[in-house]
């Protein structure tokens, strides 16, 4: 399916504050940005604002790829469609118990509400054992009782999870066909649809996520398709997926709970893509936010995707999805000394509101936010102050009250006490998450995006032996871009579990075939031009008697026997130090993922070319004294969207733009790419 | 000379500090072979002081019972050192032990020491301790109901270099092998175990090299000093004075008499001073606990009320735990010790908790569940023609508190471990499970309520199998606080032959004999209740008879709620009754 030039391309984020859009004329290269407040009751008057803004003109837009964060919210605030559930007799209460845990390790208190209550959670007579056969046969009448009373209840959607789905799936879907003749629309889940595996509290939770769900996201995505189609769109709409991969806006709300991730996804998604264009395939992505920051990993230019994520406390959901972590900090994290005269920084967060002592809305804790601010890292001339009328002053005189004088330190050794703090802290975070995926920090790039990720990349690089960042045009606008740069994909597992030794190595090339052709074929059915289908496989493996996994890439469908046992033992000792002789390894998983590459798109019109000055000279806008390690500074200031094609700078600088601020630091060195990038080496320690 | 450290410079070396030891954390669980490390995070990983073995950091994702256990057992490695009893220490050498008298838990908790040297002298010690899936003795797995005697529980191993400048002794790992069940994966969870030893050195070494040892070193003692200044700031909360509580231990699984845990803390100063005089003198049976257990349960416990304190040496200075001697909370060789980390450290937490719980009423809960619900099942599935052995842990409520009714199926007080799924156990073992259910009734009545336990019944579905139980709160239920009501006591019952039995000790006996058929059902403890019944708002009652976790006579007699049964509506009428009247308050 061809599409044909000289049509636009249109990439639309939802995010908890704005909503983001790029539009790109594939024509003409003409780049279109927005962002304008969140709508969050019905998100779509957000989107047609941002089109609005943008004098889109509707008709000659193909399409339009939107990530939404209907369904996270959805969950994390607990409003959800009125479910119920039928299962196996003696089993109602797994969503409630859940695996036997606690919030954290010390500590013994806690909360939490299973999604679907208990006077809805119904059992009836069936039972599978382990192997699939019949134990109990379904009590067909049960099952329609239940669903009769789970609608006198109110219910709007219902899951079917009975055990051992995955072994034989035959109850499940009777059951199905029993609700269907007596539910009223078709928001029936069965456990076993997402998700074909043992563990029935993951999977009951992941099906029981999707239902409740599932009719907001259907009624959310009409009305959006609706309304686009009155203001004279004819196109195609996608959703963004947790997977990184978009799907059509009539499949979408089937499984729905693949979107609850599709914000970050999109953020990673463009990650990828821009380290992709410019040459640089292994990237950490560091994107910092008020609240919180979100950290992932990308090699060869893929994203690492999870299929055990829990997105918060006993709330697992089990589908493939891009494996963003939220580690401590963001610009609102509030900074304090203990009793004991430690400064700690973080995890409270001022958050929106009051947010930071700069903002003016009667925050009174010092944050990260106001201590970059004392260190005229950001531009103090830029205070949000419009609400309460803060001023600098206030802010160092509560830094020195309440950080300074219990630390001996003036207001700016205490802002500067803090960032190093924060960054030690947030290095630290980093370096867990990417040694608990199995890579080093130092081999990979650090991609610095969100509103405050580009002041705090450089120092966090530094810490984590991190040689170069790589800062994209529009830091504060990656989702949205992640939308229109999105690949299609899909991804495969099948489980082998043998020793490797005894494995059929014709059937596991066999599996590795017939994934590929169902990629394939999913793929070319969707409305979308594609450039080409990339192909990547993996396995994981382990030692027989271990329960962790061990993922080796392949480059070929075709692996020998010899070649397996060798990449996996390679990659064990670089991985623990290990060698194991003495065990065998074991074939647990054959994964590929297929993805249809679309149409590169230019962004070299992110940043406006008619703006851009030949000298870097003509970009500085001033200067001022900055705070770093050794003192203040005279730093120049410069206007990113002025900033020459060509350029180099040494540290110290400041770059400011519209969303963000990068920090370049003494001793660093930046850099423009071809695609408008700014990459900066890190010098030695400060 | 530490005031010199500046207090970013401080922050900065504690944080990495304990990176370390997160790091050791993860690279041991992620290399293990054996579930109960891999999965259940039974392990933990940690940097001791050179000269005498305490608590420099400790892994934030560590077994909480293991809180203090490795700086003694560290600590007695270097005394023996010292008095020429085992071989010094060169570098690259692992010392293993498991020797619960010499500072440990169980047999089952082995742990690895190794030297950490730098320009030629030890800096410190890394140590881990991993729980290794058996030991030996009599039981698979270790957790006897009914030895008598240390020597049956297990193989017991003193102090040895297990690696010698690097490399593994191979005659001492043959005699190790030689002593303990499915031992042909064991060189994996020890190669495991060593190499997140390698992992500390060489995140440690770089540490140092950027700040210094003497910087390090001085931070250590400074972090130690503001360690011990935080404890005694939280403890000063408490109004000087004398807390006393009583926790029992049903039985010793021997001898089917309680066991008294007598606590008296004393706050004077900003320091607590605990005394155990008065508990019961060593037993017979597995249910004794070792001095080291004993003090790490309470400094498990004081965590739990102060979770921000980090985990180190200094931290527990405040906390003065008078040798407990003459009792089973200080208990000596020969004396079998396999109940203690799981259950008898629970019962002393219990005794802490129910002792501040006036003192400290927003911090400390009513009484969780306190036991690890361990159920072996031991036999041959013919099917399979192999032989196995099942463990099912399961959780239990948690006590209510000043701001929620306590959590359902929590995990155990010392633990952190998820329990195994349904599907997982019956596809491993030949049983199949009936029911997996909320205990409905069994939260403790509180105006907040503890939370609910767990019942499950599960059959043996083919062949002979022996069914072991190691748990506790059979004869007395978690403790309410403030008025709050205890939490229902755990119930074991074994049908043979569609006969119930339930047994001598209640919850604890081992290998009953079990034939296809046969069932086994659980039902564990819930939490207790906080606060006064009569306090709990009728909605919160009224939404609990709802969702049928209390039915409208519990409602009525726990509660003094009356609810219609017809419009599922409160009686105000009738509740003010019932309220006003004091019944059940």
């Amino acid at each position: 399916m061809v599409i044909d030039s000289p049509d636009q391309v249109v990439g639309v984020d939802v995010g908890g504050t704005f909503t983001d859009l790029v539009l790109i004329d594939q024509g003409s290269r003409e780049v279109k940005l927005a962002k304008v407040p969140s709508t969050l009751d019905n998100q779509a008057f957000g989107v047609l604002n941002a089109l609005e803004e943008t004098n889109a003109d509707l008709s000659a837009v193909s399409l339009i790829i939107h990530g939404t964060t209907t369904t996270t919210n959805a969950v994390l605030e607990r409003k959800l469609s009125k479910t119920g559930l039928i299962t196996t007799r003696g089993f109602r209460d797994i969503l409630e118990l859940g695996r036997r845990t606690r919030p954290q390790a010390y500590g013994m208190k806690g909360e939490f509400t299973p999604i679907i209550p208990r006077n809805l959670r119904i059992e009836v007579s069936e039972r599978m054992d382990s192997s699939g056969n019949i134990l109990i046969p379904l009590d067909e009448t049960e099952v329609s009782k239940a669903a009769k009373h789970l609608l006198e209840e109110g219910c709007e959607s219902v899951v079917i999870h009975f055990l051992h789905p995955y072994a034989n799936s035959v109850h499940e879907l009777r059951a199905a066909e029993i609700v269907r003749g007596i539910w009223p629309n078709d928001h029936i889940t069965m456990g076993h649809a997402l998700l074909s595996e043992s563990r029935e509290f993951e999977r009951g939770v992941t099906a029981a996520v999707n239902a409740s769900v599932q009719p907001l996201l259907d009624r959310y995505v009409k009305r959006l398709t609706d309304e686009l189609a009155t203001n004279g769109y004819t196109g195609e709409v996608l959703v963004m997926n947790g997977n990184g991969g978009m799907v059509s806006s009539q499949l979408v709300a089937t499984e729905a709970a693949k979107t609850v991730m599709s914000g970050p996804a999109s953020g990673v998604m463009a990650a990828a893509y821009t380290g992709r264009k410019t040459g640089i395939e292994n990237l950490i992505t560091y994107d910092m936010g008020g609240t919180s920051t979100d950290v992932a990993l990308i090699r060869n230019a893929q994203p690492s995707v999870s299929n055990e994520i829990e997105i918060e406390y006993a709330m697992p959901i089990h589908v493939p999805m891009v494996d963003v972590r939220t580690v401590g900090a963001g610009g609102g994290s509030i900074a304090r000394v203990n009793v004991v005269g430690l400064l700690e920084v973080g995890p409270e967060s001022a958050g929106a509101n009051p947010g930071p002592i700069c903002y003016g809305r009667g925050g009174t804790d010092p944050t990260i936010s106001d201590a970059n601010l004392l260190l005229k890292r950001l531009d103090p001339g830029k205070m949000k102050s419009v609400e309460g009328g803060t001023s600098l002053e206030d802010v160092a005189n509560i830094f020195a009250e309440k950080l300074g004088d219990p630390l001996g330190l003036d207001a700016v050794e205490a802002a500067a006490a803090v960032i190093r703090v924060a960054n030690t802290k947030m290095a630290g975070a980093i370096r867990m998450v990417s040694i608990s995926l199995g890579a080093d920090p130092r081999d990979f790039s650090l991609f610095a995006f969100g509103g405050a990720g580009p002041l705090h990349a450089v120092a966090l690089a530094r810490e984590l032996g991190i040689p170069q960042i790589l800062v994209p045009c529009r830091p504060g606008i990656t989702n949205a871009l992640g939308c229109v740069v999105a690949d299609l994909r899909q991804d495969f597992v099948n489980a082998i579990n043998r020793p490797v030794e005894n494995v059929d190595m014709e059937n596991v090339h066999s599996i590795f075939a017939r994934q590929m052709a169902d990629g394939a074929d999913a793929l070319n059915r969707q409305n979308v031009e594609l450039r080409k289908i990339k192909y990547t496989y993996s396995v994981d493996m382990q030692f027989v008697g271990q329960t962790h996994l061990l993922r080796v890439s392949l480059d070929t469908p075709t692996p020998d026997r010899e070649t397996l046992r060798k990449l996996f033992e390679q990659a064990y000792f670089k991985r623990f130090r290990v060698e194991l002789a003495e065990i065998k390894a074991n074939l647990v998983n054959i994964n590929t993922s297929v993805i249809g590459e679309r149409e590169e798109l230019d962004l070299s019109s992110l940043i406006d070319p008619i703006g851009r000055k030949t000298q870097l000279a003509d970009a500085q806008t001033g200067s001022r004294q900055v705070y770093f390690d050794k003192g203040w500074q005279d730093t120049p200031i410069y206007w990113r969207d002025h900033l020459p094609f060509e350029f180099t700078m040494e540290g110290p600088a400041i770059i400011e733009q519209m969303d963000t601020t990068i920090l370049v630091e003494p001793g660093d060195r930046a850099r423009a790419d071809t695609d408008g990038n700014i990459l900066i080496t890190v010098g030695g320690p400060t | 000379m530490s005031s010199a450290i500046d207090p970013i410079t401080l922050s900065v070396i504690q944080a990495g500090l304990q990176q370390v030891c997160d790091e050791m954390d993860l690279s041991f669980s992620r290399a293990a072979f054996s579930p109960v490390i891999a999965e259940a995070n039974d392990r933990s990983d940690g940097i001791y002081s050179a000269m005498d073995g305490s608590l420099i950091a400790q892994g934030a994702g560590g077994l909480p019972v293991f809180v203090g256990t490795m700086q003694y057992s560290t600590k007695t490695l270097i005394e023996m050192i010292e008095v020429g009893s085992v071989l010094p220490p060169e570098p690259d050498d692992i010392y293993i032990v498991n020797d619960p008298y010499l500072g440990g838990t169980h047999l089952m908790d082995v742990r690895f020491a190794r030297p950490f040297y730098r320009n030629g002298a030890i800096f410190c010690w890394l140590s881990n301790t991993g729980h290794w899936p058996d030991t030996g003795g009599s039981v698979p797995g270790g957790f006897s109901a009914s030895a008598t005697a240390v020597e049956q529980e297990g193989l017991r191993l003193p102090p040895v270099k297990l690696f010698k400048k690097g490399n593994l002794d191979t005659e001492i790992y043959a005699i190790i092998c030689s002593n303990i069940r499915v031992a042909d994966q064991r060189i994996g969870d020890v190669k495991a175990q060593a190499a997140a030893l390698m992992v500390g050195e060489d995140r440690l070494n770089e540490l140092l090299d950027r700040y210094g040892d003497e910087t390090v070193r001085d931070a250590i003692a400074e972090l130690r000093t503001r360690a011990s200044a935080q404890m005694r700031s939280c403890i000063s909360a408490i109004p000087d004075g004398d807390y006393t509580s009583t926790a029992w231990v049903d039985s010793d699984g021997v001898v089917n008499e309680p066991l008294a845990i007598k606590l008296k803390i004393t706050k004077a100063e900003d320091e607590l001073n605990f005394d155990f005089a008065g508990s019961s003198p060593p037993c017979l049976g597995p249910m004794n606990s070792v001095l080291a257990t004993t003090l790490s349960s309470v400094y498990l416990a004081m965590r739990h009320i102060f979770p921000e304190v980090p985990i180190s040496a200094g931290a527990f200075e405040p906390l003065k735990v008078i040798r407990p001697e003459g009792t089973f909370l200080d208990a000596h060789y020969p004396r079998p010790v396999s109940g203690c980390a799981a259950e008898v450290s629970q019962r002393i937490a219990e005794a802490v908790f129910a002792a501040l719980v006036e003192a400290l009423p927003r911090r400390v809960t009513a009484a969780p569940a306190g036991t690890s619900g361990n159920f072996a099942l031991g036999g041959n599935d013919p099917d399979r023609n192999r032989d196995f052995v099942m463990y099912q842990l399961s959780g239990g409520g948690y006590g209510g508190n000043a701001d929620h009714d306590g959590l359902s199926n929590g995990c155990s007080t010392i633990g952190i471990s998820k329990a195994p799924p349904v599907e997982i156990m019956e596809q491993a073992f030949p049983v199949l499970y009936h029911r997996y259910a909320l205990r409905e009734g069994s939260g403790g009545a509180g105006e907040h309520r503890g939370g609910f336990g767990l019942e499950y019944e599960l059959e043996l579905r083919r062949g002979n199998a022996q069914a072991s139980f190691v748990m506790d709160h059979g004869r007395f239920g978690p403790q309410g606080a403030r008025g709050g009501v205890d939490g229902a006591v755990n119930e074991v019952t074994v049908f043979q032959n569609g006969e119930p039995y339930t047994p001598e000790h209640l919850s604890k006996e081992q290998d009953i004999p079990l034939q296809a058929g046969d069932r086994v059902r659980v039902k564990t403890p819930g939490g207790g209740g906080y606060g006064k019944p009569f306090d709990r708002p009728a909605e919160a009652v009224l939404r609990d008879v709802m969702l049928e976790r209390y039915t409208p006579q519990q409602a009525m007699a726990l509660f003094g709620v009356a609810i219609d049964e017809t419009t599922m509506e409160i009686d105000a009428i009738g509740t003010q009754k019932l309220r006003g009247a004091g019944v059940g308050s």
